[in-house]
């Protein structure tokens, strides 16, 4: 099982490597550093220009191998190299990297737990008010983009705040800069923040994982084992969480891998709404800002967290199947 | 073993009532599109402690959903009434809490498919633990303990450790004795087994059934035995009750049901058994009794008794009532048929009930046997698949040796049997031989020509001559072609010409016994045996001279199998065709064959004609196999002796050196150690035997003619 997961490792490891150079080489070919100074009032001469690009390793007169022998010799080292303002892109990601794991992890334990239940329970009353119920939510979610959601949830909290008469739902920001108070009040306050994002994110996972989880629990709920279990003196639920849930479970899991993609392309967007400072914000500032150093530490960040998601799924799946567990 | 000694009713039963008694019970499940489906109409029983019940029916009979029923298993959408009584007190309706407090304890279920009925997940140990922790307080370690004492005694070698293994680690009979493992667990008043040896092949049949005795045996519980095999019950059951329809149409003790069967149907069922125990005089004399037509479907049920279509005895009031089941003959014996004094009164038999067709004499059945041409030769056939290890790079790592190594021949107008149990080769050699093409090694002849030397065209004429009949009849036929479309198909291909395709078309489903008229009808709209003479019809279309047929009954109701086998009997006579007749069930190739071939991992154990390898079978393994298989006979059932072999079927990438059997032989055991040494070293070949008949061999050292039936 331990060398199977460690050739897992390798595998992916080689795959971070490759999707991050192919990044750096497409921002390098696309993005136009330069035209950020040439844009200048007044334009500062072209020597000055070229001096600072390559020091920070940007300069295209520098062919692009050359470029990218020098990134891939620094990034080996850990450097991710300098936003073209001259930042260290390590400290800027730094930064964001928490911001954003938070509204990640926060937003996929949410939403493929609530929608693992949501589709089980709706599987065991299929056809029931709240399968139906449940049917016609996630059909909304997932024909909505995920900006609608954040915009929709936005305009519902305004509203929520104005008939509670305070300000409980915050939409702008990680936190209320210059916040009186002691540790509790502070905390409070992020969850305050929190909320909307989070959900926002959650919405859409607890869409895909319900529809999902509801067919493979259907699957399950008619086969013999759960017969054999109840005929062995389990009441019906137990019978349903501990031999059909438990069963069902498997091919969820997979999927974890699968949805986490569109989980990152959704913190970009929830993170420009909201105005949170994380990972997604800084792709976007990037490309606009022709920073290819940050593009390309923002996809080596994302390889890594999809790569993650898989080596997860695939030890959840030996963990939860016998079936695959390799001696 | 025993937590209670006595019968020990749940409180507030009455200790003298019956286990179990079942009143009027009806199962209905509505249908909003249509109308509604009744499949139990209104059956009752009682089985009292330490009694076997057997209900028997074929498939839609009701007998499964009736069961699941009493336990209170079926889907929430079916509408139970009646009454079900657990010693004295009603089950029927209690509510899912009190219900669980009986199932596993007072009444548990062994399943048909032992994969689909244990939870994947867990490992055998945890789910038979799981049995004993809900029903009592023992603690997890006292659990498990109990679950490896329960394993051991269902007879499975090494429980402490087999009980931490995963349900796809253990063979289809290991899954079947951890089922009744777990069942006995809390030492039930009542085990109902549905089907619970259907999925297993005979030898681990008898090996199951012997388990279940000794459970039954352990705990002193009744048994409601589920079967659709005759055979099955009537060594076990103390009284039987036949299904038809969703209701019970006879019932009696098990003696006066095969011996003195009442209802027709009945009768029906017990002569559309191929016998194992009672040798044909010859092919061309005897015919199964069949029961024409199907069974009502159960949601347009007509007035009447529902088997007055089928029924040879049907009079117009038949037709009018739906007749209840009346005392007939000796106590207990109630029969469902307003003819039932009739036929007591004459003492007719299935025989007399039935009109049996006339089966033709194959032309070539009086020329010596030595001087008909040869149709089909093999050689030293073998075929091993490489077993293969690896993801990018492929490196073979071994061989599944599925045939290895076998001889037969089949001459004109003759039925030769291959027989064995899953896994053993016989579909591989099958195809080996339709392929028609050079087999890795060894020889094939094919009506006097090598496969090896063949051309692409003499390849594509011989198949004219070379047709197949397969299994699963709905699979073997394109959903999306009418019927006509399905026969004319190889017409068109060997350039039969155009307009007699459809008179062609016309003749084969006469020949069949279909409808010509159905010939633009789709094979769904077929019931199973209709879409196996659809399938025979194709096989026949270019007018071959030999057909092999892979397993053509073993997917079809005893009743329906009996008509296919009379049509394969007839139309052999009719067309002297040759058949290589593959199939796990002996008795349907005693009935049909003329000579048989009993194959073991990939190799022949004993080959000769059906009166010499089933009168005095010589092979221990053809010996076991033949005493494995349940007589439909209770008296007979009582008296055998069975073999029962140990253990599974060793993997055939892996055989035993020397002789393959010699790790499951009951013989092997009683042989002394030189003689053992024999067969660990050399692997004996067929060897004819001597006595009186001359076409027999077995491939064993210490062969020796045994009567087992």
């Amino acid at each position: 099982m331990t060398t199977f997961l460690l050739r897992r490792l390798v595998n992916y490891l080689v795959l971070v490597i490759v999707a991050t150079s192919f990044a750096y080489l497409l921002a390098g070919a696309a993005l136009d550093p330069r035209s950020n100074y040439q844009g200048r009032n007044p334009p500062p001469p072209e020597y000055v220009v070229d001096k600072t690009l390559n020091e920070y390793n940007l300069n295209d007169k520098t062919p692009l191998l050359e470029r990218y022998v020098t990134w891939a010799g620094n990034v080996a080292t850990g450097d991710f190299g300098k936003t073209w303002e001259g930042v260290s892109v390590n400290e800027e990601v730094g930064r964001r990297i928490g911001v954003s794991l938070r509204l990640i992890i926060l937003g996929v334990v949410l939403g493929s737990v609530t929608g693992v239940f949501i589709g089980a329970y709706a599987a065991v009353k299929q056809y029931g008010a709240f399968d139906r119920g449940s049917t016609f939510g996630s059909f909304v979610i997932l024909s909505i983009p995920t900006v609608v959601i954040a915009v929709l949830l936005q305009v519902s909290a305004v509203f929520a705040n104005d008939i509670l008469g305070l300000k409980f739902f915050q939409y702008t920001g990680e936190y209320t800069p210059g916040l009186e108070g002691g540790l509790l009040t502070h905390a409070l306050d992020r969850v305050q923040h929190l909320v909307l994002p989070t959900l926002t994110l959650a919405l859409t996972q607890v869409a895909t994982y319900s529809r999902y989880q509801r067919n493979m629990m259907l699957d399950v709920l008619g086969s013999d084992f759960v017969r054999t279990a109840m005929a062995k003196g389990l009441r019906r639920r137990t019978a349903l969480i501990k031999h059909a849930l438990r069963t069902a479970l498997i091919p969820a899991v997979t999927y974890f891998a699968f949805t986490f993609g569109v989980l990152l392309a959704g913190t970009t967007f929830t993170e420009k709404i909201f105005g949170w400072h994380g990972m997604g914000e800084l792709l976007i500032d990037s490309i606009s800002r022709n920073d290819i150093n940050s593009v390309a530490a923002v996809a080596c960040f994302a390889a890594i967290a999809v790569l993650i998601a898989g080596l997860l799924s695939d030890i959840f799946y030996a963990i939860l199947d016998p079936r695959v567990r390799i001696r | 073993m025993t937590q209670q000694t006595v019968a020990a009713p749940r409180s507030g039963g009455d200790p003298s009532a019956p286990v179990l008694e079942v009143t009027d019970l009806h199962v209905t499940f509505p249908n909003d599109r249509g109308p509604d489906v009744k499949a139990v109409r209104g059956i009752g029983y009682a089985v009292r402690r330490g009694e076997v019940l057997g209900i028997v029916g074929e498939s839609g009979s009701g007998k499964s959903v009736s069961s699941l029923a009493v336990m209170g298993l079926l889907p929430e959408s079916a509408e139970t009434t009646g009454s079900v009584r657990l010693y004295g007190e009603e089950i029927l309706g209690l509510g899912d809490r009190e219900l669980s407090k009986i199932r596993g304890k007072t009444v548990s279920m062994v399943f048909q498919d032992p994969l689909s009925a244990l939870t994947p997940v867990y490992t055998i140990g945890d789910q038979i633990a799981e049995a004993v922790r809900i029903h009592t307080d023992a603690s997890k370690e006292r659990a498990a303990a109990r679950a490896v004492e329960l394993l051991d005694l269902v007879g499975i070698p090494y429980a402490a450790q087999r009980a931490k293994a995963f349900p796809h680690e253990f063979s289809g009979g290991m899954r079947q004795r951890a089922m009744i493992a777990m069942a006995i667990a809390n030492d039930p008043d009542l085990i109902i087994c549905d089907e619970p040896t259907t999925a297993l092949d005979v030898t681990i049949q008898a090996q199951v059934l012997e388990v279940l005795k000794t459970a039954q045996r352990e705990t002193g519980a009744a048994i409601v035995m589920i079967t659709h095999d005759m055979g099955v019950v009537a060594g076990f059951a103390d009284r039987v009750m036949v299904m038809y329809a969703g209701r019970a149409v006879e019932v009696g003790q098990v003696d006066d049901i095969y011996y003195r069967p009442r209802m027709p149907y009945t009768m029906g069922l017990l002569g559309s058994i191929p016998r194992l125990d009672e040798g044909a005089e010859g092919p061309g004399h005897t015919a199964l009794v069949p029961i024409e037509g199907t069974p009502p479907s159960l949601s347009a049920l007509q007035p009447g008794c529902p088997f007055a279509p089928r029924c040879p005895l049907a009079i117009d009031a038949c037709r009018a009532e739906e007749p209840a089941a009346e005392p007939v003959g000796r106590t207990g014996h109630l029969s469902a048929c307003i003819r039932s004094g009739e036929i007591e009164e004459h003492g007719w038999s299935p025989q007399d009930v039935y009109p049996l067709p006339a089966i033709p004499e194959a032309p070539a059945a009086h020329v010596p046997r030595e001087q008909r041409e040869t149709v089909l030769q093999v050689e030293g056939l073998i075929k091993h698949h490489p077993l293969m290890k690896g993801a990018v790079f492929k490196r073979r790592i071994g061989s599944v040796y599925a045939v290895d190594g076998i001889d037969l021949d089949i001459r004109e107008g003759e039925t030769l049997g291959l027989v064995g149990e899953s896994g053993c080769g016989k579909t591989t050699t099958l195809m080996e031989i339709l392929e028609l093409s050079r087999p890795q090694r060894g020889k094939v002849v094919v009506l006097g020509k090598d496969t090896a030397t063949m051309t692409q065209r003499d390849r594509t004429s011989l198949r004219r001559d070379l047709q197949v009949v397969f299994q699963d009849p709905m699979a073997a036929l394109d959903p999306r072609f009418t019927v006509a479309d399905i026969l004319s198909e190889p017409l068109r291909t060997h350039g039969y010409p155009a307009g007699a395709v459809h008179d062609r078309v016309r003749e084969l489903l006469e020949l069949v016994g279909l409808e010509p008229g159905h010939a633009a009808r789709y094979p769904q709209d077929f019931s199973g045996g209709q879409r196996q003479r659809i399938g025979i019809a194709r096989a026949l279309a270019l007018q071959p001279r030999l057909i092999v047929l892979d397993e053509p009954v073993s997917a079809l109701d005893v009743s329906i199998q009996a008509g296919v086998i009379n049509l394969l009997d007839e139309l052999r006579g009719r067309l002297s065709l040759s058949y290589l007749f593959v199939a796990h069930d002996l008795s349907v190739v005693r009935h049909i064959a003329d000579r048989v071939a009993v194959m073991y991992l990939g190799r022949i154990a004993e080959i000769g004609t059906v009166d010499a390898v089933y009168g005095a079978p010589s092979h221990p393994y053809t010996q076991a196999l033949l005493s494995a298989i349940p007589l439909p006979d209770p008296h007979k059932e009582r008296e055998r002796r069975r073999i029962i072999l140990r253990g599974d079927l060793p993997s055939p990438a892996d055989p035993p050196s020397g002789c393959r059997f010699r790790t499951r032989c009951q013989k092997f055991l009683i042989l002394n150690e030189e003689e053992q040494k024999e067969c660990v070293q050399r692997e004996p070949q067929i060897l004819p035997l001597r006595g009186p008949a001359e076409d027999h061999g077995a491939a064993c050292h210490y062969a020796e003619r045994v009567e087992v039936i």
